[in-house]
């Protein structure tokens, strides 16, 4: 590092802005760093990271976290309680249990789902993406036809009639949003392939006998990368929400599993005299969306500043 | 989905004509091939997702014979793509089957249902235009201001509030606290045998029969729900109409219309919004297409009597019929929506029609 000792901080900064880069690794790590001072700069965006960071430790730390169990309840002295009960802050349910116990171990399947969607969704939306963009062609006009054809589609009734021919289940419901949700990814993956698909590192690629395969996997992928996150992270609220909804009607996690969605629909039945059952949940869920949609607004701002102007 | 955007402008008449109909067969290709799509989709879920569509009918206590029979009565003992040609046909005649739960055709079902889901999209795609363009102007003008981060944030809240808690929520405090609107469902029970309905929207029909009362009672059942619909709508349109002004107002023309002398007033409203009501139009078609589909999960909430009540009472029994059935229909009016607005655009923008 050719940091100098006497101001190290300040040496660090200008080596990670410098304009001349003497390595790779530097000029990753200093792209990656000017990301970060504008993504930092947008106050709302940290406290969506914020949020979703929080998400992911309690997700992680829910057996530390849970003052109780989450499925087991107590029948006989804990019925739903009212929030600020001592031992039960945010009240309890029909079977007393803990809400705020069952939060805490909804916020794993949450998690679970949107990882998983954007873990099968993304990825095939790059594929057809940059394969298309990339071939042209007939291929490329089949492919996009097909893309068209599913983003024409409404999601939530496809993601339902899904869910309901593959039966009740997480797992399902996992499938059955991820079916609905490549479609935009394949777009934004064509879009940026056809930026750079004529460029000259491509045909100097090419020159030295790359394959195709090659090329797209290695060369045209990482271009999509920076624009696919930030429109999967954007989309990361309404996966949340669809999946609420599936299991609000039923067809996610099955009871006992502490489902947010499902814990609504099962506060459902008392919500004119105990309010909190089928609030708390749905405050959960609105405060992550909220999160992956700052954090998403913030990510788009910051690695591509043209569109943030607007 | 191009149509005709990108044909260089010929110029002599013979060729016009024939950029039009290579415009035209194009379309008409995306027509045809979307909704085969939606049919191959709807195909693929109701007959080779279950494991066996037979036992689905009849039960696991049927016997052999029975089951043989059944088999050959639906087709199933045929190739699959015969079998879904076979579907192509009943679907194109009108026949989707017939709903277990309530015995009739599922075509007549919705079309008994659908105007109660088309009356509550409409009305909330009318709450979110008429609130949701004026806050996108707003934003726009006054850029970075508190109003536009209230309006962001008003937009934002939208896109992350789970339409059917929010309706819960909304029930609690405008039902059983404020008492201002009415029980759910559609009308009263004592106006739900003497009112006889026209054209299914109930608000349309007593106000052409001049029965106030009903008219009345009506609005107090579809104001709740309608204006939930509409804030989501609210929250896509402001945003978008937002970025479009922004667009505009950095145009020449702009400056050109502000050094005339003009008044602030005429040109936001009359010259930008003028420009930017283009793409809005698509905008509000989408955001009405994507209410429809909404309303599934409002519907329940508030025992509306639509087509998302009728999906998922049939879900909840089993009747894939029903539930394949509505699927369609939404999923039809979906597209169509949606290459409506695609049409709409290019009608309306004299920059993407064929010279």
């Amino acid at each position: 590092m050719s940091a100098l000792p006497a101001a190290p901080r300040q040496g660090r900064r200008a080596w990670l802005l410098s304009n001349s880069p003497a390595s790779r690794l530097q000029a990753r790590l200093g792209r990656a760093y000017m990301v970060w001072l504008r993504f930092s700069a947008n106050g709302l965006a940290v406290a969506g990271l914020a949020i979703i960071l929080l998400l992911v430790l309690v997700a992680i730390f829910a057996g530390l976290l849970a003052p109780h169990s989450p499925t087991l309840g107590d029948l006989a002295g804990a019925r739903l309680l009212p929030p600020g009960t001592p031992g039960y802050l945010l009240g309890t349910d029909d079977q007393g249990r803990d809400i705020l116990s069952r939060l805490i171990y909804g916020s794993r399947l949450t998690l679970f789902v949107v990882v998983l969607v954007a873990v099968i969704a993304a990825p095939v939306g790059l594929l057809v993406g940059t394969v298309a963009g990339y071939a042209g062609g007939w291929l490329d006009a089949v492919l996009m036809r097909i893309t068209d054809i599913f983003l024409a589609f409404p999601k939530l009734v496809l993601a339902l009639a899904f869910a309901a021919a593959l039966g009740p289940g997480i797992e399902n419901a996992v499938i059955a949003i991820a079916i609905t949700s490549w479609p935009p990814y394949a777009r934004i993956a064509r879009a940026e392939t056809l930026t750079v698909r004529n460029s000259d590192y491509i045909a100097a690629v090419r020159l030295v006998g790359a394959s195709p395969w090659r090329i797209v996997l290695r060369h045209v992928m990482p271009m999509c990368l920076s624009s696919l996150i930030v429109r999967v992270t954007l989309d990361m609220a309404g996966i949340i929400l669809t999946a609420a909804g599936l299991g609000f009607l039923g067809l996610g996690a099955q009871p006992p599993t502490p489902e947010w969605g499902a814990m609504i629909a099962s506060g459902r039945r008392f919500i004119l005299d105990q309010w909190w059952v089928a609030t708390m949940p749905g405050i959960a869920i609105f405060v992550v969306s909220l999160g992956f949609n700052l954090l998403g607004d913030g990510l788009r701002d910051a690695l591509d500043p043209k569109e943030g102007a607007q | 989905m191009a149509m005709a955007g990108t044909v260089q402008a010929p110029r002599s008449s013979q060729a016009r004509a024939r950029a039009w109909l290579l415009g035209f067969l194009r379309f008409a290709t995306v027509i045809v091939t979307t909704y085969l799509g939606l049919l191959a989709v709807t195909f693929f879920i109701g007959r080779v997702i279950p494991i066996d569509p037979v036992l689905a009918v009849l039960g696991d206590h049927a016997s052999a014979s029975a089951i043989a029979q059944a088999r050959r009565e639906m087709g199933l003992d045929l190739p699959l793509w015969q079998q879904f040609l076979l579907y192509l046909r009943q679907v194109l005649s009108g026949d989707l089957g017939t709903s277990v739960l309530t015995t009739n055709p599922v075509t007549t079902d919705i079309v008994r249902v659908f105007p109660a889901t088309l009356e509550l999209a409409t009305f909330g795609t009318i709450v979110g235009v008429a609130i949701g363009i004026p806050l996108g102007v707003l934003a726009a003008v006054r850029r970075g201001s508190l109003a536009d981060q209230v309006v962001r944030l008003v937009g934002l809240a939208g896109y992350s509030i789970p339409i059917f808690w929010l309706a819960l929520v909304g029930l609690l405090f405008f039902y059983a606290r404020l008492r201002w609107v009415a029980f759910p469902g559609r009308i009263d029970v004592a106006y739900e045998y003497t009112f006889t309905p026209i054209t299914g929207l109930y608000l349309v029909d007593a106000v052409i029969q001049g029965q106030w009362d009903v008219a009345w009672d009506v609005f107090r059942h579809i104001v709740l729900p309608g204006c939930l619909l509409g804030y989501f709508s609210l929250a896509y349109v402001s945003r978008m109409t937002r970025s479009f002004m922004l667009n505009e107002l950095g145009q020449e023309y702009i400056v050109a219309a502000r050094a005339k002398g003009l008044a602030e007033r005429r040109v936001i409203w009359r010259h930008a919004l003028r420009n930017a009501a283009v793409p809005l139009v698509t905008v509000v078609v989408l955001s009405y297409a994507s209410l429809l589909e909404g309303s599934v999960l409002t519907e329940i909430v508030f025992s509306w009597p639509g087509i998302g009540s009728y999906i998922t009472n049939a879900l909840q029994n089993a009747d894939m019929s029903a539930v394949l059935g509505g699927t369609l229909i939404i999923g039809s009016v979906f597209i169509a929506l949606n290459l409506l607005s695609d049409v709409l655009y290019r009608a309306l923008d004299p920059r993407t029609r064929v010279r």
